[in-house]
Parts: C-alpha cells; structure tokens; sequence
C-alpha cells in the first residue's frame, strides 16, 4: 500500500531511474505525455484501416500486397472479406473513438496542463494517475490482440449492438474470442476513465494554488473538469454493460439476447433478454461520450483563440455556462441515436426535443468565437490556424445535427452515409483539430522546442481542405440513399455514386500522407527545433510563468500566487498587451 | 513520514481547505451510485422484456449480514470520533470494523453457496444473474473498503496528523457501501 490517497500534490521525489521516469512515472507531464503518445500510435493504426476500407469500397477485386499476412481468412487472396471489412471498421471506429479522440484531448493534454494550469505540483493522486495510464494501455493491447488470432477483430461495430455482439461464434467471424477481447479491452478502458476523472476532479477542487479561484480558472482547464464530470457518470455506466455483455458471451445469462433466437441453424441457448437494453446503455454512455471528446477540444480552442485574437471572448462566462449546459443535457438525449432502433414511436419524440435543446448552448458557444474573431487581430500562426479550422468543421459538421434530430428526416437518414458525415466531421474532424491546435500550440512547452511553422501551414492547409473533400460528398451520398457498414456497392442505384467515391477514396489517401508532414514536424521539432523561450505566444495563464519545458515540480520550488483572470489580453502590461495571471504588476488604470 | 511535514503551509495557502482524500471518496461514491443505477435500471428493462421472470426466495443470512454490516457502520464511526482523542481505541474500533466486515463477505459467500445447493446459478434465470451480479459486485467493493481500512490502521501507526483525513474518507465510503447494500436487498426482494 502507498500513498494513492494522499492529501498533498508534491509527494513523490524527483525520480531517478529510467523506469520511474519513462515507464512507471508518477509526474503527471509523463503520464499527459504516454497518453499522447498512445493516442499518436492509434490514430496512424485508425488511419491505415479507414485506408484499406475505403480502398476496398472502391476497387473491391483488387488485391492489397500484405493484407494476406494480416488476415489469412479475412483477406484470402489479399482481397478482403465483407466480413474482414467489418472487422476493419470495428477497430477504426474503436480505436478512435476510444483510444484517440477520448485518449488526447482529455486525458492527454489535460493531464499535462490542468495542475500547470492551476499551479499545482502534480495530480491529487499521482498513483491512481498512474494506473490509469496502464490499464488504458493494457486496454489498448488487448484490442489490437484480436488482430492476431485466427478469429480476427469483431465485426460488430464501435457500438457492438445486441445480440449481435452476445451470441458469440454462430454470428459470425470475430464474434466469439474476437468480441471477448473486444469487451475486456472497453472495460479495461472504462476503469482507466474513472481513474483519470477521479484525478482531475479532485485536483482542480483540492490543489488550486493561492489566488486560483474557480472564476480565475482558465478556459481549458474548465472544460477538462467540466469533461471529467461527464466522463466519470458516462464511463460507470458503460463498465456495468460490458461487465453484463461479457457474461451474457462467456457465462450464458440472457442480459441481451432474446428467447427463441436462432442464428446459423442454430438456436441460441438463452431466454427473455433485451437487446434494446444494450442499445440503451450504450447510448446513454455514447451520447456523452461524444462530448467528452469534443468540450477539451472545445476549451483548447478557446484558449488559443484568445492568446491569437489578444483579446478575451466576447463572454467567458457564458461559454462556461454553455458548456455546463451541455454536460447536464448530453444525458438526456441518448435515444436519438435509437429512433429506428424499434423503442416506441413516442420516446423518440421526447429525446427528439432535449436533442434540439442541447443544440442551443452548443450554437451559443459557436457565436461567440465568431463574434469575437469577427474584426479582432488575429496572429496567424499554426495554432491559431488549426484554431479556426476546428470552428469551421464544428458548425459545417454540426448543422447536419439538426437534420438528424427529427425522427421524421432520421427514418431516412439513419443507415446511411449521411450519418457518417455528420458524426466525422463535427466529432472526429473538430476533436482532431482541436487536438492539432494543442499541439502546435503546447509543443514548445512540452519539449523546450518550437515547431516548424511553415510546415504547419503547410499541414494546416492540405488538412483543411482535404477533411472537406472527404466528409463533406458524404452528406450527398446519404441523401441518395448510400447505406452505410456495406464493404461494397453493387445495387444498381449506387452504380452513379462510385465515382464520388473514388474522389473520397483518393482525398482520404492524400490527406492522410499530408499527416506525414505533421509526424515529420513533430520528430524533427522535437530533436532540432528551434529552443522554445518560456512564453512564445505571450499567453496569460500559468504554464507560461514556468521553464520550457517545466521542471519535476513545475515551478521550480517556487509557490505560484495567482493575483488575477485568465484573460488580460489587450490590455496595456509590463511585458507588452498582456498580464501573466501571477504577475505582480497591478491593474492598469481604468480607461487606458 | 508525513508528506504534510514537507510543506507545512500548504493548507493555508490552498484556497481550498478540503482535502482531496475527502473529495477522491465523494466523487467515487457518485460513480458508484451511477453504475448501481445503471444496473438497476437493467434490471428493471430485463424484467419487462421476458417472461422468464421467476422471482427469487433470498437465503435468510443476507437480513443477517445486513444487521453485521449496519454495526460495522456505526463502530467505524466510533472509530472515527475516538480517533481525535485516542489512537489506541481508534484502532481497537478499527479492527473490530474490519473483523465484523469480514464476517459480512463470509455470509454472503455463504448465502451464494445456499443458492447454489437450491440449484440456482449464474445463468439459471434472469433473477439469479442479478441477484449474483449485484451482491458480487457489492461484495468486491467491500473488499476494497477493508483494503482501505488495512490501509488507514497501517498509517496511523506512523503519521499522526496525516491519519484523519484518510479515516473520514474511509468511513464515508463505508458508510455508503451500507446504504447501498440496504438499497440493494431492498431492490432484490420487491416483488416489481
Ligand atoms: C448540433 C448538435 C447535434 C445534434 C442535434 C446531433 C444529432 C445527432 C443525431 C440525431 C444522431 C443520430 C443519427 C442516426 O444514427 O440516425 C447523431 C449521430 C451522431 N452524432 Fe450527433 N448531433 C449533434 C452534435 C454532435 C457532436 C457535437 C458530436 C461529437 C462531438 C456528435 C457525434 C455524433 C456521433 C458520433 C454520431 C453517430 C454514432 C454512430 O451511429 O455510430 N454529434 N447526432
Ligand atoms: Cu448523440
């Protein structure tokens, strides 16, 4: 037993040997940085998949060298299977909403910055943090253990509706050892969330320093403690529906699967389940989770787009109230992900309107950036970029929402690509840019080294318009009728489509190689960039009152005294249009 | 040693006077209540969506061990008040927490073996999957609590002023990990 409860940050000595300080670190900046290094090794993996489905979907007879060695079964030939192909998109959808989108904006770079950004010395629980490091990983790897046995990956889907995901081997490849490995590996996921929330929860309540008022918090660091509170009541309710997935597969209860279900010739040994109770757990995780990758990207965005505009939004306040809104109501909109899913008519009626509600706060916080960029003068460097590109992508990707939430439009839209459109761009898009932001932006802190900015211009603008060009047709495609989860298209109406896909196909590859540029920034940046002063964007909160990168204790001894806000830009200080949050000067006079 | 020694000012320079023990144990208790209720709430849908729905005479024991582990709440209080004056007798309520703990899983391990001997298993029917899913599951987060208590009479042999924190925090989690074993039992013995 150890101190995992602790009362106090600064409990652990600066470590001395490697595996103290690589591998089993307890310094919250190493562990930000493993869970960014994960979410790094992810999404390439969550790439490479989307390229093989999407090279699949297009020239389906032809061969991938290599993806014979991958699958033997699911590729014979190097051809994939309908079956392979499911397989893929489960692991992409998993991988990235799980691994990527929840793994780096929270976790990541919260881990790193929130006690910085609030002048802590280290997390409330530097032990726990740990351990949620590692169960996260050994999450990961049991995920991608399914790759490598003969069953392959499941093929149920991110989601793994019932009783698909529940019978086991009669349904399908990958639905018995597959789905198991898949089950374990979520609720693995799940514990290492609750650590981690457990963690930011008490360190932004407990470990602000002197002056830190929940008012004086910055915008980024509101929103990862706004994003654990959602994350701590999402995720401990998708552990309690794997712990009931694993045992209706492994235990032979009925939690999901329905009485006289026969799958293969087979009929299934089970009674009385419910497999709209999965879909309702899931979503009702689901639903939250969606914001649990998209408000950190939300607050990182803020924060940049302040210290770029050298000004405050027009109302911080109101996107905090905003973004608290949207926590409370994310809870009580799950059902619109089950408008066809066969609950009754009328439910879909009432989780259409909280739909339609949580649209306003979500609107709100969208004005305001607008408003505030509207005639503000903006520095133009890469993180500021990545900054307006996340705006641009959330409202291009969020209207389609408003679609969505009419059960009515929805019985249409449902299956197809539209949905897939929706949720890439306003999800997966948005959270990758935010996460990009973060990065051009806290490199330099987190290094010592400042990126190439060219070169994340270069990034920045291939990026833009390519994610365009690939999410956007498929909005086109779902109004036509493209259904979604098919390997290929081979009914006569979608014969017109094809070449539409093959222009998303060839925008996915490009766009994917110009990510080559950002990995290629990051690794040259981080041995030969160019040293990084403490405070190269002249931003306010307190990660740029320390070194670059911050010491063991991140101020070197010294107490941290926070004397004012977050958001002094434009304003006439000491050092140029801005005042650090602890520094002594005091307020310029009224009216200058 | 204590870490507090290392920074003596620390709580009067927080403008938060909590401590994060306290509030690791609130937060942990809000996740915990969300999963009972999910599972609640499946069970409730289970019920409705079968009718396979036998309901399930409860093992005697459990109103047994629901009387142990009432009384374990109330030494530990015990327990925790002494503490500001005594260690010595905080630790005797300590132990006997602990022991009257144990003798709660004991009866529980022995309720599952009752069952068990009426031919009622895991997958016998959708009230015994709840009924083991639920007091299993219960019975792992007692386990962590006496873990927790281990834990706190270790350290108060060492840092005095440390130990407080850590004994209100426990016992908040006890506390609640008897309430919700009320609730539970209550839950499993409606008749929905
Ligand atoms: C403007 C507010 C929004 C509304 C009204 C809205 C509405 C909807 C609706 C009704 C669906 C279900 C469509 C269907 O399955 O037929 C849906 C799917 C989805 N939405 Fe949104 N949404 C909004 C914003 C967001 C945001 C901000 C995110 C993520 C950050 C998001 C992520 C998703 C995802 C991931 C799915 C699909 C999951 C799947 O089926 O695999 N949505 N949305
Ligand atoms: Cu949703």
């Amino acid at each position: 037993m150890s101190d995992a409860s602790a009362p106090v940050a600064h409990q652990h000595a600066a470590p001395t040997g490697l595996l103290r300080k690589y591998v089993f670190s307890l310094d919250h900046k190493m562990i930000g940085k493993q869970y960014y290094g994960l979410a790094l090794v992810s999404v390439f993996l969550g790439m490479i998949l989307s390229w093989l489905m999407r090279f699949h979907l297009v020239w389906t007879n032809a061969a991938i060298p290599g993806l014979r060695l991958l699958s033997k079964n699911g590729a014979p030939g190097g051809v994939m299977t309908p079956e392979y192909y499911l397989s893929l998109l489960t692991m992409h959808g998993t991988l990235m909403v799980f691994f990527v989108l929840t793994n780096a904006p929270f976790a990541g770079f919260g881990n790193y910055f929130l006690p910085i950004q609030i002048g802590a010395e280290d997390m409330a629980f530097p032990r726990f943090n740990m351990m949620s490091f590692w169960v996260t990983f050994v999450a990961f790897l049991v995920l991608i253990a399914s790759f490598f046995i003969p069953d392959g990956p499941p093929i149920s889907g991110w989601t793994a509706y019932a009783p698909l995901s529940a019978v086991g081997k009669d349904a399908g490849p990958g639905l018995a050892w597959g789905q198991n490995l898949w089950a374990i590996s979520i609720g693995l996921f799940c514990v290492g969330q609750l650590l981690g929330s457990l963690n930011f929860i008490a360190t932004t309540l407990d470990l602000r320093t002197k002056g830190m008022t929940l008012s004086r918090l910055p915008i980024s660091t509101w929103a990862w403690f706004i994003t654990s509170c959602i994350g701590l009541l999402a995720f401990a309710v998708l552990l309690p529906a794997c712990v009931l997935l694993i045992l209706d597969r492994v235990a032979g209860t009925s939690f999901f699967i329905p009485a006289g279900l026969v799958i293969s010739d087979h009929l299934q040994p089970h009674s009385g389940g419910s497999p709209l109770l999965w879909q309702h757990l899931f979503w009702f995780f689901g639903h939250p989770e969606v914001y649990i990758a998209i408000v950190p990207a939300m607050g990182i965005v803020s924060h940049i787009l302040m210290a770029s505009m050298r000004k405050p939004l027009l109302s911080v306040k109101v996107v905090y109230g905003s973004m608290i809104a949207i926590g409370f109501l994310s809870y009580m909109v799950w059902g619109h992900h089950m408008f066809l899913s066969g609950m009754n008519p009328f439910s879909a009626l009432v989780f259409s309107f909280p739909t339609l509600i949580i649209t306003i706060p979500a609107t709100i916080i969208t004005m305001i950036w607008i408003g505030s960029i509207y005639g503000a003068n903006l520095r133009f460097h890469t993180p500021a970029l990545f900054s307006l590109g996340f705006v641009s992508v959330f409202v291009a990707g969020g209207v389609s929402g408003f679609f969505l939430a009419q059960p009515s439009l929805d019985i249409y839209l449902h299956g197809t690509y539209f949905v897939v459109g929706h949720f890439h761009m306003v999800m997966g898009v948005a959270a990758i840019f935010g996460i990009l932001a973060g990065t051009y932006f806290w490199f330099p802190k987190m290094s010592g080294r400042m990126m190439n900015d060219t070169l994340g211009k270069i990034h920045f603008w291939l990026t833009f318009i390519g994610v365009y060009c690939i999410f956007m047709p498929f909005h086109f495609l779902g109004f036509a009728g493209n259904v979604r989860r098919y390997s290929t298209f081979v009914d006569d109406y979608l014969q017109p489509l094809l070449p539409l896909h093959k222009f998303i196909s060839i925008a996915a590859f490009l766009t994917g190689a110009a990510q080559l540029i950002f990995l290629y920034n990051l690794i040259y940046s981080r041995f030969k960039g160019a040293p990084a002063p403490e405070n190269p964007w002249e931003a306010t909160s307190l990660e740029w009152s320390t070194t670059s990168p911050p010491p063991f204790d991140n101020f070197g001894g010294r107490h941290v005294v926070v004397k004012r806000g977050p958001n002094e830009y434009g304003v006439d200080g000491a050092h140029g249009d801005f005042i650090m949050q602890d520094s002594p000067e005091p307020e310029p006079a009224a009216g200058d | 040693m204590s870490s507090m020694a290392l920074q003596p000012d620390r709580g009067s320079q927080s403008p938060a006077q909590t401590s994060p023990a306290l509030s690791g144990v609130w937060v942990a208790v809000a996740a915990i209540t969300m999963s009972f209720a999910a599972f609640t709430s499946s069970l409730i849908i289970r019920q409705a969506s079968g009718n396979d729905w036998r309901h399930l005479a409860l093992p005697g024991i459990l109103y047994l061990n629901t009387v142990i582990l009432l009384a374990s709440s109330l030494t530990v209080e015990t327990a925790r008040r002494k503490g500001i004056s005594s260690l010595a007798s905080m630790r005797f309520w300590l132990h006997l927490t602990l022991t009257l703990g144990a003798a709660f899983l004991a009866g529980q391990a022995f309720a599952w073996h009752r069952l068990r001997t009426e031919g009622l298993y895991l997958a016998t029917s959708p009230n015994s999957s709840f009924f083991y899913v639920l007091t299993v599951l219960h019975a792992l987060h007692i386990l962590g609590g006496l873990c927790a208590f281990i834990y706190v009479i270790r350290r108060t042999a060492s840092a005095s002023l440390w130990r407080v924190a850590a004994i209100d925090a426990a016992a908040v989690y006890w506390h609640f990990l008897a309430g919700l074993w009320v609730y539970l039992l209550l839950v499993l013995r409606t008749r929905l």
